[in-house]
């Protein structure tokens, strides 16, 4: 960067004013591109990412297992490592079900879930605190009022007897976690609103004639994005680890469905004996919340460097 | 000890700092210098010149990342390069060397009383008993100008007002007798007539105690007012050292020569001659030097100066880092033309039944604060009965301290605030009336900090353009090139179209905020305190570029500011507010030469001229 530059920079005469600058070496892209490439957390949380998801989307269609077709000749066989055969790479559970296509059936369900439920959160989240931090005041008193109470609720519990009333679904799952978890994300647009609310070229954008919508789309909105991100990958990670915790307690993803937390929930019974039927899902479930984590933390150091330490 | 030892001497000091990226940065590259017992020195720059950085490398408050490397660095006898920084905490700071910072808000803990943090640096490492140190805080506080100071002594911070914070700040770094005291811009947090009394208060302490003192500072006016010897700092290293009265009466490098020049002046009317600018910014620390640091900006530049830097020469009492010779710049700068002499627009006649372009007829504003949902309510009136008119082609200037209701006025007359009472008329008409939309087209706003008023994520292009798109104006081929023009007209290279903010100095910055005001071709432009952000080299480019555009467009300017030097060089109409009432109002003439009001003789009276200073 520190190149030797011996030339004399040009000089233009524009409105009787003269002015040279020095060039610029790196863009603010090209800036962020090589953070990306040097920061491991990153690279191998969205490698993981990327990974699970592909096998999540293309393993079921390759590969020559059915996740609900019953063998109860075939139940509880090992995985290939443990004295298996081919026929079942990872065994199979109680009922005789290939346990790698419920697996990677599974991912899709957790995938699902974590990504609309962090949407959905994101949406309740980013809208209140917008308006909270942007128009102060009464509204910002009755958000934090909300917020208030809904951090003093006992989330498991209350997404339990809401499940419970609704009748469980994969989308009653994504409902409730949804509308469960979007605290964080009105936390930090709040504060971030609060703080762009008083930068001049809001008061500009006033002043040039937009309106509300326009502000908050155009110039609110837009810088908020890196905090958005990073958030939503957090908040991703929470929101698979809470299916599977629903599911493990019978209201979230009902049987055949595979869901991971499910698996785990039907493998406990025989732990002793068969513990791959726990450990080969929770294997999953740690990797897939690890890897959106590290993600996450990577993406925060990324796009926001002056916030890392 | 040695009577005729400097009391601090500083031989090749220099700081390299690692960026997180790995690169190497010398925002401090070989300085020198001396100070004798008694005496006071000046250091000014311009930010990034690394005066500040210096003062820090000598109170061992560098940050982690930075290395410091020095041939010498002494303070009497005591050699600071060898002490730990244990000993260096418990023996000289604060002990030998006393340091005032800039911001006396922050610089006091919040939490524990003025006395106790004023006998505490007395009593610290046991160095005395508190008994003797009450009755020292005392006795200063007193001496500093501190009213009523037993009292004091039991207040918080946050109950004193910034002028008597510092003051405090002061009286601290001066209860242990220190034989040098740092200050490092005292005065730029504070309002004008406290900035006066301040440094008043810091020469008069400084000859009286006989200290040594160095006093860093951007504005040579300032700094004029308490200092017997001035160096001159550009891209981390001295240009020009030397007695005050010798640098400013015959300055010899370019740099210097341009700071004079460019510095407006109270003495410097309106309609006389154009402010000197210095083209360009500071250099970026990230570049290696091969050559003369200043050579991109200056007006001599030759080929000679392309080889190395350039050495310290000395010539009479003071050093220059040039390759010319002395009796050459100085010729050069008696000859040069101080900028172009264009006959301005005096004082716009007023043709009355004519109806003012803009005017608040008694506007008052007035804030209401409630504490908690029931909390008792508390009304504060920043604005009280105003009237204002801005006749077209005019420049007028609204001067106050801060919470003078200035900038209130200003949004009220911008349509971003609604007058509690009274009314804001555009051509007769009540803004209210008029759209959001309507409203742009007439009047726009240059903001103060040009770092917040430019939506980081747009381009420079994208800004500039934006107020077409809200208004629906042409095609995107046709805003390209609208944008475009306005660039041009406000200096600004094609080449930026497509930069970010980020990517671009102050002064840059500032002109897309201009260009982005005039792309609806408004009539009026309210700059509220357009150049208190910029260094002192580009507030003299945006002036010149404001009133240029006003020539050429027909422009009229409400000029919002604290600085009275660029409103006697700027405005052609000058009202002076106190507490949200205007105290007088007139001709910039008239103003400057007879004011009526106590208040504005107390302003003029706070103004540091460096050519006035003797008279």
């Amino acid at each position: 960067m520190s190149s030797i530059d011996n030339t004399l920079p040009e000089r233009q005469t524009s409105a009787g004013v003269e002015h040279t600058e020095s060039l610029i070496t790196l863009t603010p892209r090209q800036l962020l591109h090589r953070r990306a490439f040097s920061h491991w957390g990153l690279i191998i949380g969205t490698l993981t990412v990327i990974a699970l998801v592909l096998l999540a989307v293309v393993g079921p269609l390759v590969l020559p297992f059915d996740a609900y077709a019953q063998e109860l000749a075939g139940r509880l066989q090992p995985p290939v490592w443990a004295g298996g055969d081919w026929a079942h790479p990872l065994g199979t559970d109680h009922l005789g079900r290939d346990y790698l296509a419920r697996l990677l059936i599974g991912a899709r369900i957790s995938l699902t879930v974590g990504f609309f439920a962090a949407t959905l959160g994101c949406i309740i989240g980013v809208t209140l605190g917008v308006c909270a931090g942007y128009f102060g005041g009464r509204i910002d008193q009755a958000v934090s009022y909300l917020l208030t109470c809904q951090l003093a609720l006992p989330q498991i519990l209350l997404a339990m007897a809401l499940v419970f009333l609704i009748g469980p679904s994969i989308y009653v799952v994504i409902g409730v976690i949804g509308v469960l978890q979007w605290s964080y994300f009105l936390v930090v647009t709040r504060s971030a609103v609060m703080r762009i609310r008083e930068l001049d070229y809001i008061a500009s954008a006033k002043t040039i004639g937009s309106s509300t919508r326009s502000i908050f789309w155009h110039e609110v909105l837009p810088n908020l994005r890196s905090q958005i991100i990073v958030i939503f990958t957090i908040e991703m990670g929470v929101a698979i680890l809470s299916e599977a915790a629903l599911s493990f307690l019978g209201v979230g993803i009902q049987s055949p469905t595979p869901s991971w937390g499910l698996m785990i929930s039907e493998g406990r019974q025989s732990m002793f004996f068969n513990p791959w039927l726990t450990i080969l899902p929770g294997i999953a479930l740690f990797l897939l919340v690890m890897g959106v984590n590290l993600m996450g933390d990577g993406m925060r150091d990324v796009l926001t460097p002056e916030g890392r330490h | 000890m040695n009577e005729h030892a400097p009391l601090l001497r500083v031989e090749n000091l220099s700081i390299t700092l690692k960026t997180p990226s790995g690169e190497q940065v010398q925002p401090l590259r070989g300085v020198n210098f001396e100070l004798s017992r008694g005496e006071a020195l000046g250091i000014v720059g311009e930010s990034g010149s690394g005066k500040s950085m210096s003062m820090l490398a000598l109170m061992g408050l560098l940050p982690s990342n930075a290395r410091r490397d020095a041939d010498s660095l002494k303070l009497g006898d005591k050699d600071l390069l060898q002490i730990e920084d244990t000993t260096f905490a418990r023996e000289i700071a604060g002990k030998r060397i006393g340091m005032i910072f800039q911001e006396p808000m922050t610089s006091l803990n919040p939490v524990y009383t003025i006395g106790r943090q004023l006998i505490e640096t007395a009593t610290l490492y046991g160095r005395g008993t508190a008994r003797a140190a009450r009755a020292r805080a005392i006795e200063l506080l007193n001496r500093v100008g501190v009213p009523e100071p037993e009292l004091r002594l039991d207040q918080y911070p946050h109950q004193l007002s910034g002028g008597l914070r510092q003051r405090v700040m002061i009286a601290m770094a001066l209860m242990n007798e220190p034989e040098l005291i740092i200050a490092d811009e005292p005065t730029t947090a504070l309002d004008v007539t406290i900035k006066a009394q301040i440094l008043d208060l810091l020469a008069d302490l400084q000859s009286e105690l006989g200290m040594g003192m160095i006093l860093v500072s951007h504005d040579i006016g300032a700094v004029s007012r308490a200092v017997d010897r001035i160096g001159v700092m550009y891209a981390g290293a001295f240009v020009e050292k030397g007695p005050l009265d010798d640098v400013f009466e015959h300055p010899l490098h370019p740099y210097t020569q341009g700071l004079l020049q460019c510095a407006p002046r109270a003495t410097l009317a309106h309609g006389g001659p154009r402010l000197g600018a210095i083209p360009g910014s500071v250099p970026s620390p990230f570049k290696r030097l091969t050559r003369c640091a200043f050579s991109d900006r200056c007006p001599h530049v030759h080929d000679a100066c392309y080889g190395s830097e350039p050495a310290l020469r000395s010539a009479g009492n003071q050093a220059y880092r040039c390759v010319l010779d002395a009796e050459q710049l100085q010729s050069d700068n008696d000859h040069s033309d101080k900028g172009v002499v264009i006959p301005h627009a005096t004082p716009v006649q007023v043709e009355h039944g004519d109806p003012p372009v803009l005017a608040l007829e008694s506007a008052s504003c007035v804030f209401t604060t409630r504490r908690g949902l029931l909390g008792r309510s508390k009304d504060n009136r920043a604005v009280d009965d105003v009237s204002i008119a801005l006749h077209g082609n005019e420049i007028l200037a609204i001067v106050g301290e801060s919470g003078s209701g200035k900038t209130t006025t200003a949004r009220m007359m911008l349509g971003l605030q609604q007058p509690t009472s009274g009314v804001a008329l555009f051509r007769g008409e009540a803004l209210e009336k008029s759209t959001p939309r309507q409203r742009a087209q007439l009047i726009q706003p240059v903001f103060q900090d040009p770092y917040s008023s430019l939506n980081p994520l747009r381009t420079v292009g994208d800004s500039i353009g934006r107020p077409l798109v809200v208004h629906g104006v042409g095609n995107r081929a046709s805003r390209r090139e609208r944008a475009l023009e306005i660039m041009s007209l406000v200096g600004l290279p094609e080449r930026f179209y497509n930069s970010y903010p980020n990517q671009m100095s102050g002064g840059q910055r500032q002109r897309v905020a201009i260009a982005r005001a005039l792309v609806l071709e408004p009539k009026v432009l309210i700059c509220d305190e357009p150049t208190s952000a910029l260094d002192i080299s580009v507030q003299a480019q945006i002036l010149n570029l404001l009133l240029d555009l006003r020539e050429r467009l027909g422009l009229t300017y409400l000029l919002i500011t604290h600085d009275l030097a660029v409103v006697r060089y700027f405005a052609t109409r000058v009202v002076v507010m106190k507490s949200g009432q205007i105290v007088e109002s007139g001709e910039t003439e008239r103003v400057y030469t007879q004011p009526t009001h106590p208040y504005t003789q107390e302003l003029l009276a706070s103004i540091s001229d460096p050519l006035r200073r003797s008279a």
